[in-house]
């Protein structure tokens, strides 16, 4: 299982209250994930990619591994830690303040 | 006895008030969706306790709940699992999906190239005078769309943007529908009104739409001070009894139309300022109208700190000030343009909401004020129902 770690915004929304748990198909990428998210959880949807386009929105980043994949192509795959459950893949509200 | 309910929208989330029809006990709820901008929530008309929200925020966009008693829970529009399901069997969650019509095309960029339309976020609902499952959203970038089915899907009106759109340009303040009034004896017109646009109507239910701009002048704001499309309309608003007479708060400049917008007429009068952001009408006197003079649109707060609504029984030209209870030193707030409606009490109550976190109320069409909160977040949004 792919363990997924929300922001406090979304979780509130998705109304779950800590790590998500997703069956996800191989090859697990960005992209298979956030659509395994979106079809557990409808109200996600537009509020992590653009409805129209399905950009990453500007202020939402992506992390695993201590690493940030926000800038990698959806299709890049995942770590293996992410694939096998020892690591999160972990959606962040971006730092976008004063 | 009628109880009155208060929508609040605020920086940080939303707050319902609620008192019995003394107006002067009031129970606070909230924050509901703490953190969140709540730039607008209304009640249907046809059925009070459905209640639909904005919802929005620079991180995750756009979302739209919907309340279907009074505002106790809340809910996303479709979203359950159990509703709209996709060919393949997935839930389709399209309630906060705003999508233009077609190619989304282009409008007017700060130096002069055009720019293509970005969906930011809704910032006005109104829903239906008699069907609660229909509703209409004022987006920006500035476009209408249109529910009929409680909020689960919105899909465009194109006919707005129609309207010479590639002319619009945004303000500092964004380039957004703000204002739709719809009319209660003609439910094919509606009016809309959009910052940097201008003013429109449309009398086909929303397929074409016309500029209603004429006599408005934007001196030193537009090239063309008297062009058809441009002006910063901050808020029009009208009595359901007369639906032809239209009063507006432009940027700079009060006015009021008799004929449906075919003509605007300046009536700022003897204000001490006319700029501002929200005008409303008594419920009761059609000719009696609302506005707060703010000093400037460098500076955005009352003039000499003095926080005064001012009232016109005459439709304009004709003001008085209304200052008992309401801070008459150091008050440097403002009061956004979605931020002031009335009740439908036999004795009209007034109610604004300022960007420094208080909502006032006027159990008496304006003579005397009383803070019903004082330090909520900055407030985007008032709107009362009057609950029989």
């Amino acid at each position: 299982m792919i363990r997924v770690v929300l922001p406090f915004h979304l979780r509130n929304l998705a109304r779950v209250d800590g790590e998500v748990e997703l069956a996800v198909s191989a090859p697990v990428t960005i992209r298979a994930v956030v659509d395994a998210l979106e079809a557990r959880y409808p109200v996600l949807r537009g509020t992590i990619r653009d409805h129209g386009t399905l950009k990453r929105r500007p202020f939402v980043r992506f992390f695993a591994c201590k690493e940030d994949l926000s800038l990698e192509s959806p299709d890049t795959p995942l770590p293996d830690e992410v694939v096998n459950g020892a690591e999160p893949f972990l959606i962040v509200g971006a730092m976008a303040g004063g | 006895m009628s109880k009155i309910r208060v929508l609040v929208g605020t920086k940080k989330g939303t707050f319902i008030l609620k008192a019995d029809g003394q107006r002067k006990d009031w129970k606070v709820s909230g924050p509901h969706f703490a953190g969140w901008e709540m730039y607008h929530l209304k009640g249907s008309p046809a059925d009070p306790n459905r209640i639909y929200a904005s919802q929005t925020s620079g991180w995750f966009g756009q979302i739209i709940q919907r309340s279907d008693d009074g505002g106790k829970t809340w809910n996303t529009p479709g979203s359950s699992r159990d509703e709209l399901k996709g060919p393949e069997g997935m839930p389709r969650g399209e309630s906060n999906k705003f999508v233009y019509e077609g190619e989304a095309g282009t409008h007017k960029w700060y130096d002069g190239s055009q720019h293509p339309w970005e969906f930011k976020r809704v910032w006005h609902i109104e829903p239906s005078l008699t069907d609660p499952d229909t509703a209409y959203a004022g987006v920006e970038d500035a476009a209408i769309f249109k529910t009929t089915d409680g909020g689960k899907t919105w899909k465009e009106l194109p006919g707005l943007r129609k309207a010479k759109g590639n002319l619009w340009q945004p303000g500092a303040g964004g380039m957004d529908v703000h204002t739709i009034l719809l009319d209660p004896k003609n439910e094919r017109r509606i009016y809309v009104a959009i910052s940097a646009g201008g003013c429109f109507r449309t009398d086909d239910g929303g397929k074409t739409w016309k500029p209603i701009t004429r006599g408005l002048k934007s001196l030193y704001e537009l090239p063309d001070p008297d062009a058809e499309v441009g002006h910063c309309v901050h808020r029009i608003a009208l009595h359901p009894s007369r639906p032809d007479v239209l009063f507006m708060q432009k940027h700079w400049d009060v006015l009021r139309s008799d004929n449906a917008g075919e003509q605007w007429t300046e009536v700022s009068g003897n204000l001490p300022t006319d700029f501002g952001f929200p005008i409303d009408v008594h419920f009761h006197e059609p000719e009696t109208i609302y506005v707060v003079p703010i000093k400037s649109d460098s500076e955005h707060y009352p003039p000499d700190g003095k926080l005064r609504v001012y009232r016109s029984k005459t439709g304009g030209n004709e003001w008085e000030p209304l200052t008992k209870g309401l801070p008459q030193k150091d008050c440097f707030v403002n009061v956004l343009r979605d931020a002031m409606a009335v009740d439908q009490l036999d004795k009209c109550g007034i109610y604004f909401g300022t960007t420094g976190g208080q909502v006032y109320c006027s159990a008496n069409g304006g003579n005397s004020w009383n803070a019903i909160v004082r330090d909520l977040p900055a407030v985007y949004s008032v709107e009362v129902q009057t609950l029989k």
